[in-house]
């Protein structure tokens, strides 16, 4: 954490990258913070901003192309996350915003740098990867499975520097196989939008890794649990 | 009208007439459909010799073009497609029923606008808003606005009638010759941020935006709402009495009063019609139930469910989400409402997805109860009002509970 004990939480770029839902992965931290008692701040830092680099957890959303690559320009003009990186700060990113942390991808036909913090690439795929996402998550993060929805044309390819997140076995995830990406404190996912509202063990990891305790008090997860049950359902059916 | 657009527009009226006998619906779609097989001309040649609006837009077209129909019909006839069937099916259905009209008032899906526009050839097109609707299928928002641009490229002689409030219709709408802007305000900014002809930032302050990057900027509306009322280019202010609920009405009103006047009619001659308008295909409509007045209200995506907690009463509310085909498969938008302004209030969820709502109303500090059924809903509130806010097959089902209202 930063000097104070506060859990700073910036999400980066709500102007470019705010498809669908994306607040919800920072109001989901700060208030399963609070409710263990650990004060938390949150600020969201427009493109024309300078990034902060002290702060605890970035968030990265999703975009249409445009704004993808002109917040890959920025972030790579600003410097800042790469810093907060280098000092140990915690990222998480959905859909397009996952797509930044790689070395390239695509929008609008073209080849964008990404921002090169995982070992990956990402291009275009045959089709639309369209509707629920999920599959059993790393064993060595000790979750329960993902469940999300996915919406993107992209496809994700993994070096050897950078982990899955999950195993696929509903949607297509980076490449129908593997889901996701993570190394360190980073973790990037295709699960879009408010992807830890049906995630919350995940808010609860970068919690843990923001703070560095080994745990974290039980939440009462009910109306979590029903929606993940009714989702895996609804999907294990189709 | 050439034989086969006769044949085909009567085959027509006959299909959209048995459908409703069957009570498979009003017909409004499977009359066209067969009319646009017989002669896949049929609109134009339908819309040939009339003076035609389209009104388009992500949200309040329904509604406006009620208004609009309403306003316009000072004049004579108007045919309209007053269900809510919005594509090229549902337009031809409703003018071969209307028979020979003056006017038409057609309410368009934004994604159908270019099709419309190039069979129809009206004097009068109305661009109303855009924002993020079903994005799991629907276009991309700056995409849309970009159709918008150039199919009106396409018909300069088109007079259009515009948004001053939102950015990304006055960038569409901006290349066109002859535009008369409204404000009907945005509560919705969400999908405006970057400029659509350069991608810079977009300011703003109290009603106004501009550019930091480049020209475009709220242009001087010639319509605007007022206290309860709308004011005219010429600066006379006409008091509206609507029973639609909301100030998004009264920007719906003024939007249809500026459609009619370009028509020849005047406010004055038009605001009273205007109030004749009581419910829009079972919107906003109004049922008394064991003592309780339910009052239905839709809400598609983030921009309209702000848009209905602006018009509901501070009453015990019951939400109702579902996330079938004509939804969106998608319910991630609930964490782009911010529920708060139903603190306070009894709320009721209920629906097929009411697990992804309650997940969203816990982090939101919103207070709920999870009912099985519409029924249950009504046991659970005291007498008095009920509002009912429920995306679209959700506003369905509960019509259909409700013995079909209109």
């Amino acid at each position: 954490m930063s000097s104070d004990s506060t859990i700073s939480i910036v999400w980066i770029y709500p102007d470019l990258l705010s498809t669908y839902g994306d607040r919800g992965n920072l109001l989901i931290l700060a208030r399963r913070a609070a409710l263990r008692g650990l004060p938390v701040r949150t600020l969201e830092v427009r493109s024309d901003q300078p990034l902060p680099t002290n702060a605890d957890i970035y968030l990265l959303g999703g975009g249409e192309d445009g704004p993808q690559a002109l917040a890959a320009q920025r972030l790579i003009a600003d410097g800042g996350l790469h810093r907060a990186v280098a000092q140990g700060s915690v990222v998480f990113a959905v859909c397009a915003g996952y797509q930044l942390l790689g070395g390239a991808f695509f929008a609008k036909g073209t080849q964008y740098a990404g921002l090169d913090l995982l070992d990956f690439r990402s291009d275009r795929g045959p089709t639309r990867a369209v509707g629920e996402l999920g599959g059993p998550i790393d064993p060595r993060l000790g979750l329960p499975p993902l469940t999300g929805f996915e919406n993107h044309g992209g496809r994700t390819h993994l070096g050897p520097g950078v982990s899955p997140l999950a195993r696929v076995s509903t949607g297509i995830g980076n490449d129908g196989t593997t889901e996701g990406a993570w190394r360190g404190k980073l973790l990037g996912t295709y699960s879009h939008g408010p992807a830890l509202s049906r995630n919350p063990a995940i808010a609860d990891l970068l919690l843990r890794w923001a703070t560095g305790y080994d745990s974290l008090p039980p939440l009462d997860d009910t109306w979590s649990d029903r929606l993940r049950a009714e989702r895996m359902a609804a999907t294990a059916a189709s | 009208m050439p034989l086969r657009a006769k044949v085909a527009s009567s085959v027509s009226r006959t299909a959209a007439a048995l459908s409703r006998a069957a009570g498979r619906g009003d017909g409004s779609v499977i009359g066209g459909w067969i009319g646009l097989k017989i002669d896949p001309d049929l609109l134009a040649h339908l819309a040939a010799g009339r003076a035609i609006a389209l009104i388009s837009g992500t949200n309040g077209k329904t509604t406006t073009t009620r208004l609009a129909a309403a306003a316009v019909g000072v004049l004579g006839p108007v045919a309209t497609n007053g269900f809510g069937a919005n594509m090229p099916t549902g337009h031809t259905s409703a003018l071969a029923k209307a028979g020979q009209t003056p006017y038409a008032v057609l309410e368009v899906d934004e994604h159908y606008l270019a099709k419309v526009l190039a069979a129809t050839e009206p004097r009068v097109v109305a661009l109303l808003n855009l924002s993020r609707d079903q994005l799991d299928r629907a276009k991309e928002v700056a995409m849309m606005a970009q159709l918008w641009r150039t199919a009106l490229a396409e018909h300069p002689s088109v007079h259009v009638v515009a948004n001053a409030d939102d950015p990304m219709v006055v960038w569409a709408a901006a290349g066109s010759p002859a535009v008369t802007w409204f404000s009907a305000g945005q509560r919705w900014h969400d999908d405006s941020w970057v400029c659509p002809e350069c991608g810079s930032p977009i300011e703003r302050q109290a009603d106004q935006w501009w550019c930091t990057g480049c020209s475009l900027r709220r242009p001087v509306p010639q319509w605007v709402v007022e206290d309860d009322g709308v004011v005219d280019p010429r600066g006379a202010w006409h008091k509206i009495s609507l029973q639609l609920p909301g100030r998004v009405n009264l920007g719906n009103a003024a939007t249809a009063l500026a459609v009619a006047a370009q028509f020849g009619v005047r406010p004055t001659d038009a605001v009273s019609r205007l109030s004749t308008v009581a419910s829009v295909a079972g919107r906003y409509a109004q049922v008394v139930r064991d003592g309780r007045n339910i009052r239905l209200l839709l809400a598609k995506n983030p921009a309209s469910w702000l848009e209905a907690f602006d018009m509901a009463d501070a009453a015990p509310t019951l939400l109702s989400i579902n996330a079938r085909d004509p939804d969106g498969l998608d319910t991630s938008w609930l964490f782009d409402v911010d529920f708060s302004p139903l603190r306070g209030r009894q709320v009721l969820i209920t629906g097929d997805r009411a697990y992804d709502l309650a997940v969203r109303l816990e982090v939101n500090g919103v207070p709920f109860q999870h009912v099985r059924t519409f029924v249950e809903a009504v046991k659970l509130v005291p007498p008095g009002r009920l509002e009912v806010i429920a995306n679209y097959t959700a506003f369905q089902d509960i019509r259909a509970e409700l013995d079909r209202v209109l």
